[in-house]
């Protein structure tokens, strides 16, 4: 195999990782919470997309049920913050893991009594199509992965450095009860990252059906996220994407490499070495406590 | 409410509080030993799993609720306990004896190695650090297959206690008594570590590392310790896993393993002994329970034996959502209440056992 | 020698200076207060003391020796005490256990005989809670002995956290604000308890507060900062007329002005 094809394979890969990644660090931005159901989120977006889009259930043309599926993940988060979260407030941190620890075991059900346990593909226009860039062959659903995961990564920057909501988010972080204070809604300004997240999550999971099926355990690919997150600085937004990168990047050329076996050991080696040794990642946002 | 009189500071220091707590906990062990007479052996084996999974919790209660320090990956040391006490029987010939507390010492030294880097980590960082060596553990014991056995796996040869071949099914009652006894024994420890000066040093670092420091405790060497101590437990659970289990692989201790003991414990009730037990029943018995009900549905409405794959794990999941909106404190603390209310009845007031609220702030900041 | 002396020391947090060339010496037997608007740098120094902190230059001494060569956890074993500004005791345990957290020092078992908790780990227990029900005694806390922090009022905290302190059986004892939040009365008798711990105890003691009232009546030496600055060093009255310290608390020198802040 070529090494450039290697690259491209592994960023697209690494692009679907940055994403739930940037799930990930959106939620803890914001409320300080980590969501471990993020790839059950993922899961359940392509899920909800084949519902929409596949012959076999719906038959809607793609490009329609891919903002519907968007919209429904959107609300989905909002109303768990609103429903199930909200009630956390004050908790610790592990307790609210805990809690999406056992969300995504609830998600994955649900998603299996649904739409069954064995591997399906999406009906994606996207898959299975090449672009030729200059005698150079790629999968169009590669390129369109690191397309639109740019451009969700940017809109997020900015959105988060630059727009008055963003910034009352960030707030709403570091402080929840100051931010209340100052008049922000903090509660409205948690279910709307959570919507967020639910939508961000809807995009990497059509996707990363795109790029081939899915099945529920497919979540599980959120711990890898989850690890992508750690590399690149959790709290980090260009972090999380870069985290994401790196993980797919060092997947197939470790494989390649070394042996097939330590593809899967690779991004973990990685993310245990940087927390021995830049406990908060590259990017990193932490400070020391003060008394 | 009992009123106790204390006439020595014995009082405050011994294993039980008072007489009749004694009392009922000496009868609680006599019904233990006794049981073998009681149940039939389908029950025996389940209770067995019980005090295994009781075992594996303890462990983590060391480390989580009384060193406040969250792991993800346990299953981990489970697997190393349990490949280093077959391997130390097979390889080198050891008799359990010997095999079984080198296993718990083997999975407690690579914790505590393990734990020294770690030691900077806090919260959340913890958690996906453990977690990765769980998934390293999963993925190491693949690639070591000429000692593991890798995917094929392995299986444990019958335990031979002072003579006695001890193996699941043909002698359900010693291996029983056998898996009681360990439990006791490292019971009897836990609770010794607990009235110490180490246990409250555990305790220090879980509620403020800072004063903890300022008070003299090494917070390095504390945690490292605690992991130590947490996954030689966990190891010990280990060993045993693998011999109730006869058989083993990658897959036995993968990483669902590892955030099923995490989500027990916290059913259970966190930052007490007695959460490992009750989370311990709940995670054992859950799914014969559901087998159970299942079979009374299919048979009372007609429609068969149905199986719904992951249905387990997803009815756990919703008790533990139920458990950390209404009752962070787990079952434990939920018997608490209760009892609490019949001791005062009529003077129960609902809001005697509500915690301070408290506004999160960012952890960032440490 | 002084029991601990404070070398010409900076610190900085990025650009900001935080604690800028300050040095004092704190005699043996003594009541030393530092005082100062907010950011001073007074709990900074605590910090550097307590070795959270690295300072950028400058040397700390105690008994002459430097400890910038210590861990944090060993300046405890060099017989130093500190509370801290907003309360940092274990929550989830009960006020004697905090207490006790406070004899870490002066154990002496291990991990084994602390596991089989042997006859001699019971018999240092017991030595343990003399010390610590002396502590108790003296302090009146004998009401909260069994209750969680958790639950306690902010006064009786502030006062669990001092005993947690004394249970170590300081040579040096560092409190941070320790009539912060407090009635007068309370106030009241944080006085007479330094007072007691400075000549009943013997314990050197070195604290950081706003009250002046306070400061005046129990001190017998004062440093006012002001932005990581050393504006005077002297007596409570020195101190408090001194025309640095009334500018830094009223912004203009006025003449027989109390800086009362």
């Amino acid at each position: 195999m070529d090494v450039l094809q290697l690259i491209v394979s592994g960023l697209a890969n690494g692009c679907v990782y940055g994403l739930i990644a940037l799930g990930f660090v959106l939620i803890y931005k914001a409320t300080e919470a980590v969501n471990f159901a993020q790839g059950d989120f993922m899961m359940l977006g392509a899920f909800i997309t084949l519902g929409l889009t596949n012959a076999e259930y719906m038959g809607l043309p793609f490009w329609v049920s891919v903002p519907i599926a968007i919209l429904i993940m959107g609300v989905f988060g909002y109303l768990l913050d609103m429903l199930v979260l909200r009630r956390m407030f004050g908790q610790s941190q592990i307790a609210v893991v805990i809690l999406t620890i056992a969300l995504g075991f609830v998600l994955r059900f649900a998603a299996g009594a649904i739409w069954g346990h064995e591997p399906v593909s999406l009906q994606s226009p996207i898959a299975g199509k090449d672009v030729n860039l200059g005698g150079l062959v790629l999968g169009l659903d590669e390129v369109l992965v690191v397309i639109v995961t740019a451009v969700a990564t940017l809109l997020l920057y900015f959105y988060f450095n630059v727009t008055k909501l963003g910034v009352a988010m960030q707030a709403a972080s570091q402080n929840q009860l100051a931010a209340y204070y100052m008049g922000i809604p903090v509660k409205r300004v948690h279910s709307l990252i959570w919507a967020l997240a639910g939508a961000v999550a809807a995009i990497a999971g059509v996707l990363f059906a795109s790029k081939g099926s899915i099945d529920p355990s497919a979540g599980l690919l959120g711990i890898k996220a989850f690890a992508a997150a750690v590399i690149g600085g959790f709290g980090s937004l260009p972090g999380a994407l870069l985290g994401g990168l790196i993980v797919g990047l060092i997947e197939p050329f470790a494989s390649y490499y070394i042996a097939a076996g330590y593809s899967q050991i690779a991004p973990y080696l990685l993310l245990f070495l940087i927390l021995v040794f830049r406990p908060h990642g590259i990017l990193a946002q932490v400070h020391r406590k003060k008394v | 409410m009992r009123i106790v009189f204390k006439t020595s500071y014995d009082r405050d220091i011994d294993l039980f509080k008072h007489g009749p707590q004694a009392f009922w906990y000496g009868l609680l062990v006599v019904i233990m030993v006794a049981l073998p007479w009681l149940l039939s052996e389908f029950f025996l084996g389940e209770i067995i799993n019980v005090l295994i999974w009781a075992l594996a919790g303890m462990g983590l209660m060391i480390l989580v609720g009384h060193t406040g320090q969250a792991s993800l990956g346990h299953a981990a040391f489970l697997a190393v306990g349990c490949y280093a006490n077959v391997l130390l029987q097979e390889r080198l010939g050891l008799p359990f004896i010997l095999s079984f507390p080198l296993a718990g010492l083997i999975s407690g030294v690579v914790g505590a190695l393990i734990a020294i880097p770690m030691t900077r980590l806090h919260g959340i960082y913890l958690a996906i650090g453990t977690l990765a060596i769980a998934i390293l553990t999963e993925d190491l014991i693949v690639i070591a297959e000429p000692l593991t056995g890798g995917i094929s796996g392995m299986f444990s040869p019958n335990i031979t206690l002072f003579g006695f071949e001890i193996e699941r099914y043909s002698t359900p009652e010693a291996f029983y008594w056998l898996t009681l006894a360990i439990v006791i024994g490292v019971l009897l420890l836990y609770r010794n570590l607990l009235r110490s000066p180490l246990g409250r040093a555990f305790a220090a670092v879980r509620d403020s590392e800072v004063s903890a420091q300022a008070m003299g405790i090494n917070i390095a060497l504390t945690k490292a310790t605690a992991f130590g101590m947490s996954t030689a437990v966990t190891g010990l659970a280990g060993a045993m896993m693998g011999h109730f289990a006869g058989f083993f692989n990658n897959e036995t201790f993968n990483i669902i393993i590892s955030i099923q003991l995490l989500l027990m414990i916290v059913v259970g009730g966190l930052g007490t002994i007695h959460g490992a037990f009750f989370g311990a029943i709940v995670v054992a018995l859950l799914p014969q329970a559901i087998a159970l009900s299942r079979d009374f549905l299919g048979s009372t409405l007609g429609l068969g034996s149905i199986a719904i794959p992951g249905l387990e794990s997803a009815l756990f999941g919703l008790i533990l959502i139920g458990f950390i909106l209404f009752e962070p404190m787990g079952i434990y603390g939920r018997w608490l209440k209760i009892r609490t209310y019949f001791e005062l009845f009529p003077f129960y007031r609902r809001d005697m056992f509500r915690r301070q609220k408290s506004y999160l702030k960012t952890e960032r900041m440490r | 020698m002084s029991l601990l002396e404070i070398d010409n020391v900076t610190l900085r947090f990025g650009g900001v200076v935080a604690v800028d060339k300050v040095s004092f010496n704190v005699e043996e037997g003594e009541v030393f207060a530092l005082v100062g608007p907010n950011g001073a740098g007074k709990s900074t120094l605590f910090n550097l003391i307590s070795r959270f902190y690295d300072p950028a230059e400058g040397d700390i001494r105690i008994d002459g020796k430097s400890i910038l060569n210590r861990e944090p956890h060993d300046i405890a074993t060099l017989g130093i005490a500190r509370t801290f500004q907003n309360i940092e005791l274990f929550d989830q345990a009960t006020v004697l256990q905090n207490l006790l957290v406070g004899r870490h020092r002066h154990r002496s078992g291990n991990l084994i005989t602390n596991l089989l908790f042997t006859p001699f780990v019971r018999s240092e227990e017991h030595l343990h809670r003399e010390a610590v029900e002396k502590v108790i005694d003296f302090l009146d806390l004998q009401p909260y002995r069994e209750k969680y922090i958790a639950g306690l009022p902010y006064g009786v905290r502030k006062v669990v956290e001092m005993g947690r302190a004394l249970a170590l059986e300081p040579r040096l004892l560092l409190l941070d604000e320790p009539a912060s939040g407090l009635s007068v009365e309370e106030t009241q008798d944080v006085a007479f308890w330094i007072e007691d711990i400075k000549k009943q105890m013997g314990i050197t003691v070195l604290m950081v507060e706003h009250d002046m009232h306070l400061v005046s009546s129990v001190s017998d030496r004062v440093l006012a900062l002001a932005d990581g600055k050393t504006l005077a060093l002297g007596t409570p009255a020195e101190v408090q007329n001194h025309p640095a310290v009334v500018e830094a608390y009223i912004g203009a020198p006025l003449e027989n002005e109390k800086a009362d802040a």
